[in-house]
């Protein structure tokens, strides 16, 4: 079987900064992944060409199969692959409801269709009850989870989460993980970018490591934190007791 | 409490916008003459208004060159009737044609070199002035000395578009009909919504799947087709046509004004905007001539606009939703305003 994504070889440079440095993984069909590092390291700029805000300098990358390399964001967007803003983006003039409408106008023209959908997504956050509320009365843990309703409205197959837990207390936090694995549950997949160690370890299956924009070590969160590189590099000698 | 503010109008809207209009129409049966063509040049200019508030209001794309568009309409119209006698509504439909492709290739151009915002709007400027530059040296077109339609006589004739002051009356206000519903209807169509998103934040749109280039493309296509039949009607109305009256920068601002006093993007905000600062305008031109202070009605515009913009940021139709809905709950109202367009 193919895998679902798959990254070959991927590098960008912004001028004399190698920000993703010949980055390769693979991404099976379901399950919680995580892409971690410290600060710096490469992982927005990762997350940002799988979505398709920016070009990769080298490399290849392959969504079922196909190559998207390049692919404009809409582009990715309608193939197949979802995407929140780590600082969230939402339209303030529009409503809740609204916001994630957008989303779904990427697979219909039909209003009804796409009020229909967006109150399916926002139930699967757990923002339903809220979908008539203007932007403005959210709360930073509501409007990260909006964030993520917008992306799930698209349909995706894969959902790319921008440190959705940043800034969350650590229940907010927990109660964000139970969402992402029911629709984990549902047959999603799910790219994690995140710098909090505890959350990952929670949530994701699988980790892929970034350090200095390469890739030092992947494999199940037990695994990555007794890698000797991962320790020095990142989680420091503290982790290890 | 603003549940639904995405559903299509209820009765209640459709009923009190069709109150609106009886009384408009109405008033074609009594007013004097002189109040029925100054009400025409309202509602011409308040279609026009209309075109140009979708595409900023909505689309998010300001043009301050919008009389390219008004001009090609008008210069459709008459060329094709002066010169080949057709009738005037092959006219309209050929400068729609026109304008919806001069639009689409502005923009193309504009977008595909990432030509954004305010470079956007001088460059819509550019291209009327560079229109109207043309246009004044074509002498198939009349260049400077213009073209003029035949006087009218006789009856009232739908089919050539021709007749009396009180007929033009009533085909401009059916224009603005036309114009509020469509803007109503694209307002909760998908094109509303993708629009107005795309106004609001463009990379996280086409995050979502939003292909903006396109639908920057459209909106500025749509808003020029629009506009260039109102400019077909005034030419129409006016009699004739002149590059510098037609095509001028005056048109252009003469447009943008009404829509931002009223309410940009919403369906009413260009007629009551419009129907306020003409008037006002013809008024402080009268006092200036009288008084022999040219430029004056200039004045009166800009002591509207600082006004409007100061006391009422969102225009005076939002402005009197938002009091209606807060006083009787009339939520019917809320259906036909649009929200704050935010600068």
């Amino acid at each position: 079987m193919t895998d679902l994504l798959e990254l070959d070889g991927v590098s960008r440079r912004f001028g004399g900064l190698l920000a993703v440095d010949n980055v390769s993984f693979r991404l099976k069909g379901e399950g919680i992944t995580a892409l971690v590092g410290p600060n710096g390291a490469g992982k927005t700029t990762c997350f940002n060409l799988i979505a398709g805000a920016l070009p990769p300098t080298q490399g290849s990358i392959r969504f079922r199969g196909e190559i998207v390399t390049g692919f404009p964001a809409e582009d990715i967007c309608r193939i197949g692959i979802g995407r929140t803003f780590q600082v969230v983006r939402p339209m303030r003039d529009m409503t809740v409801l609204e916001n994630v409408m957008i989303g779904a106008f990427s697979w219909t023209r039909k209003v009804s269709e796409a009020r229909d959908a967006a109150r399916e997504a926002l139930d699967m956050v757990g923002l339903g009850p809220k979908a008539d509320a203007a932007i403005s009365k959210l709360t930073l843990p509501d409007r990260k989870m909006l964030e993520t309703a917008k992306a799930l409205s698209t349909r995706p197959r894969l959902l790319l989460l921008d440190e959705v837990m940043a800034g969350l207390r650590p229940p907010e936090a927990a109660a964000v993980v139970a969402v992402l694995r029911r629709l984990a549950e549902r047959g999603l997949s799910i790219l994690l970018v995140e710098h909090v160690m505890r959350i990952v370890m929670e949530a994701a299956e699988h980790v892929i490591v970034l350090h200095h924009g390469a890739k030092i070590a992947e494999g199940t969160p037990r695994y990555i934190v007794s890698h000797p590189e991962v320790v020095a590099g990142y989680l420091g000698e503290g982790f290890r007791a | 409490m603003q549940k639904k503010r995405d559903a299509l109008p209820d009765r209640g809207a459709v009923i009190g916008c069709l109150a609106a209009f009886a009384v408009l129409a109405m008033l074609g049966g009594v007013l004097n003459p002189h109040l029925i063509s100054l009400l025409t040049i309202v509602f011409l200019f308040t279609f026009i208004g209309q075109s140009w508030s979708i595409m900023l209001g909505l689309g998010g794309q300001l043009s301050i060159g919008h009389a390219l568009f008004v001009g090609i309409g008008a210069y459709s119209v008459a060329v094709l009737n002066i010169r080949y006698g057709l009738s005037p509504w092959f006219g309209l439909v050929v400068g729609m044609a026109l304008a919806a492709i001069v639009g689409a290739t502005l923009a193309w151009l504009s977008f595909r070199f990432e030509v954004r915002g305010i470079y956007f709007a001088l460059l819509t400027i550019a291209a009327a002035e560079f229109a109207r530059v043309v246009f004044s040296g074509w002498e198939f077109v009349g260049a400077m000395e213009g073209l003029f339609f035949p006087a009218h006589s006789g009856p009232n004739s739908f089919w050539m578009l021709r007749g009396d002051a009180r007929f033009y009356y009533f085909v401009s206000l059916a224009a603005v009909l036309l114009g509020v519903s469509a803007t109503a209807l694209i307002r909760q169509s998908f094109l509303g919504y993708v629009w107005r998103a795309m106004r609001d934040d463009e990379d996280a749109s086409r995050a979502l799947g939003v292909r903006t280039f396109l639908h920057k493309i459209l909106v500025v296509s749509f808003s020029g087709a629009w506009a260039a039949i109102g400019g077909g009607l005034l030419a129409l109305v006016q009699g004739s046509v002149f590059p510098d009256s037609i095509m001028g920068m005056g048109i252009s601002v003469d447009i943008l004004v009404g829509p931002i006093v009223g309410g940009l993007g919403t369906a009413f905000g260009p007629l009551i905007g419009t129907l306020i600062t003409l008037p006002l305008d013809h008024l402080a031109s009268a006092i200036g001539n009288k008084f022999g202070i040219p430029g004056l009605n200039n004045v009166g515009y800009g002591l509207v606009l600082i006004a409007a913009v100061w006391l009422l940021p969102d225009g005076i139709w939002p402005a009197i939703v938002n009091s209606a809905k807060s006083i009787t709950r009339f939520s019917w109202f809320g259906n036909l305003q649009m929200e704050q367009v935010k600068k």
